[in-house]
C-alpha cells in the first residue's frame, strides 16, 4: 500500500497539493487501514493465458475463460477477448475490472475517431493511448494486453505491459500460463502458417496454459482478424473442460402441488393524476 | 524421459556465477556405478560432492565382488534419503537432481529428487525452467513406445524452447542414454536457433528511415 505522510507544515501541505492528482483516497485508505484494521476489497484477477501471432494477413488472438478471485474460480467462463474497432481486438490478462473498463474506453475513443477522420482507425493508435495512459497510472491499472488489428499497413501484432512498455511480436503469449503457452508457441510457431493452421496452434497454446498453469482454465475463446472481414471472436472454439455427468431434472407438472386456498388482495390504488412541473 | 528401450537425459553445458555465463563446457551428467545417470541442476559444488561421494560408494560396490552392482532405483533412493536428511539438518545440498537408469531387464527408472527432499517416480520430468518451458511440449508429445531418435529429438526442442525464453540457459547440450547395457553420454551438441522472423526483418515504410519503429 501507499505509504502516507502526515504533513508537518504549511510547505508540505503546499507539496501534497502540487500537480493534478489527488490522494485524499490514499490517506482514507491508509486510516482506516491503521485505526480500524479494514483491509480494502482484493481486485478480481484474471491468472490467464491469452496469446497471439501474426500471419502474413490476418491476427488470430485467443484467450482462456477463467477469472480467479484468489484461489477460487470466480467464473468459468468469462470473456476476455474485447472488441475496440471492426479491425481491432484485444486479449487481456490482469485486473479484470480495469481492463473491461479500459477496453470500453478504447472502444468509444476509436469510434469517435472513426466518425471524425472518416477512416479506419489504425493498430498503432490504439497502442499509442494504451500505452500513455497505462504509463501515466504507473502501473497502477493492472492491464496486459495483447494488441492485434489489420489495418491499412498491413497486420499487426502487440503486447502491452501493465506499466506502459509495448512489444511489437510476430507471436506473443502473457498471464500465468504464458510460459507453457509460449513453449507451443516457439516449438511450432512458422509465419506461413495458413489461418486455419494458425487458429490450431492459438487453441494449443492456450489449452497448454489451461492443463499445465492453475490459473487457467475453462474453455478456448479464439478471434481471427482479416484484411477483408474485419474481426470475428469464436467463443468457445474449444471445449476442452466439458463437464461429464450433469443432474437431470425434469420439470414439475403444473397442478403438482395442489391450492388450497387463493386470496386476492388489492393493496395499491392507482390514481390518474397529472402533476403540472414549473 | 523414458522412451521403448531404457530413459534418457539432455542437459546443457552451461555453469553460471549469479548472471555471468562462467563456465561453457561442462558435463552436467555423470554417470554413476554401471548402470545409472545422474544430471545435476543448483550449486554446481554440491553436484560434484555428491558425485565423488557416489564414486566411492560405487568402489565399495565393486570391491564387494558379490557378481551384482547397484543399479538406478538403488541409487535414487539412497541421493533422495541424503537430500532429506541433509535438508533436515538445516544444511541442505542445494540441487535438483534427475537419477536415471535402467539395469539390464528390469523396467527403466526415472526419479526426480529435490533440496527439499522431494523425490518421486515418474515417465518425464523436468528441472528449473524446464519445468515451465518443457514439461506441456512434454505432456503432449511423449509416449510410452517412443524410439531412441524420436526421444532425442524431443528432448532437443524441449531445450531449444528453453534456450529461447530462459535468460540462463545455453545452446549447447548433452544427452546421456541409459539402455539397459550400457550409460553413454553423448559429446556436446548445439542447438538450432532461428531469428529470422518476417515480422523482424521485413521492411515496412517506404523508405530507409531508421529512427522509425512503428
Amino acid at each position: 500500500m501507499v505509504e502516507v505522510e502526515e504533513p508537518q507544515d504549511y510547505l508540505d501541505v503546499f507539496q501534497s497539493q502540487r500537480g493534478g492528482f489527488s490522494f485524499e483516497n490514499c490517506k482514507r485508505n491508509a486510516y482506516l487501514a491503521a485505526q480500524a484494521n479494514i483491509k480494502p476489497p482484493t481486485a478480481m484477477k484474471s491468472g490467464t493465458t491469452i496469446c497471439g501471432i501474426q500471419l502474413k494477413d490476418a491476427v488470430i488472438l485467443a484467450a482462456d475463460t477463467r477469472a480467479t478471485e484468489g484461489p477460487m474460480v470466480a467464473d468459468k467462463n468469462c470473456e476476455k477477448l474485447h472488441y475496440i474497432s471492426k479491425n481491432v481486438f484485444c486479449a487481456g490478462a490482469g485486473t479484470a475490472a480495469d481492463l473491461q473498463h479500459t477496453c470500453e474506453m478504447m472502444e468509444s475513443q476509436m469510434e469517435l475517431l472513426r466518425m471524425a477522420t472518416g477512416t479506419e482507425p489504425r493498430v498503432c493508435t490504439v497502442v499509442r493511448r494504451l500505452s500513455s495512459m497505462l504509463f501515466k497510472y504507473q502501473g497502477y491499472i493492472g492491464c496486459a494486453l495483447v494488441l492485434g488489428g489489420v489495418d491499412v499497413t498491413g497486420p499487426h501484432l502487440y503486447q502491452i505491459y501493465p506499466h506502459g512498455s509495448t512489444d511489437k511480436l510476430p507471436f506473443t503469449t502473457m498471464g500465468s500460463g504464458s510460459l507453457a503457452a509460449m513453449a507451443i508457441m516457439e516449438a511450432e510457431y512458422n509465419e506461413n502458417l495458413s489461418i486455419e493452421d494458425g487458429k490450431k496452434l492459438v487453441a494449443k497454446a492456450i489449452r497448454a496454459g489451461i492443463f499445465n498453469d492453475l490459473g487457467s482454465g475453462g474453455n478456448v475463446d479464439v478471434c481471427v482478424i482479416t484484411k477483408e472481414t474485419g474481426g470475428a471472436i469464436l467463443r468457445n472454439y474449444e471445449k476442452p473442460n466439458e463437464r461429464k455427468f450433469k443432474a437431470q431434472h425434469a420439470a414439475f407438472p403444473k397442478g403438482t402441488t395442489p391450492i388450497l386456498k387463493e386470496e386476492i388482495m388489492k393493496l395499491v390504488s392507482v390514481e390518474e393524476d397529472v402533476v403540472m412541473r414549473d | 524421459m523414458k522412451y521403448k528401450d531404457g530413459v534418457i537425459l539432455a542437459a546443457d553445458t552451461l555453469a553460471s556465477y549469479g548472471s555471468e555465463a562462467r563456465y561453457k563446457d561442462v558435463c552436467r551428467l555423470k554417470k554413476v556405478g554401471e548402470y545409472t545417470l545422474l544430471g545435476g541442476g543448483g550449486e554446481l559444488s554440491d553436484f560434484q560432492y555428491l558425485s565423488d561421494q557416489l564414486d566411492e560408494m560405487a568402489d565399495e560396490d565393486w570391491l564387494n565382488e558379490d557378481g551384482c552392482f547397484m543399479g538406478p532405483k538403488e541409487y535414487s533412493s539412497y541421493i533422495g534419503r541424503v537430500m532429506y536428511n541433509r535438508r533436515s539438518k538445516f544444511n541442505p545440498l542445494y540441487n535438483q537432481f534427475v537419477v536415471v537408469g535402467k539395469k539390464k531387464d528390469e523396467p527403466a527408472h526415472l526419479m526426480y529428487v529435490d533440496h527439499q527432499g522431494t523425490a518421486f517416480e515418474e515417465n518425464f520430468v523436468a528441472t528449473g525452467f524446464g519445468m515451465h518451458l518443457g514439461i506441456p511440449l512434454l505432456r503432449n508429445s511423449w509416449r510410452a513406445d517412443m524410439s531412441l531418435d524420436e526421444a532425442k529429438a524431443l528432448a532437443t526442442k524441449c531445450l531449444e524452447v528453453c534456450f529461447y525464453r530462459d535468460c540462463r540457459a545455453y545452446c549447447k547440450i548433452h544427452i546421456g542414454v541409459c539402455n539397459g547395457t550400457s550409460v553413454d553420454i553423448s559429446a556436446p551438441i548445439p542447438l538450432n536457433h532461428f531469428w529470422g522472423h518476417g515480422a523482424w526483418t521485413e521492411k515496412r515504410l517506404e523508405d530507409d528511415d531508421p529512427t522509425a519503429t512503428w
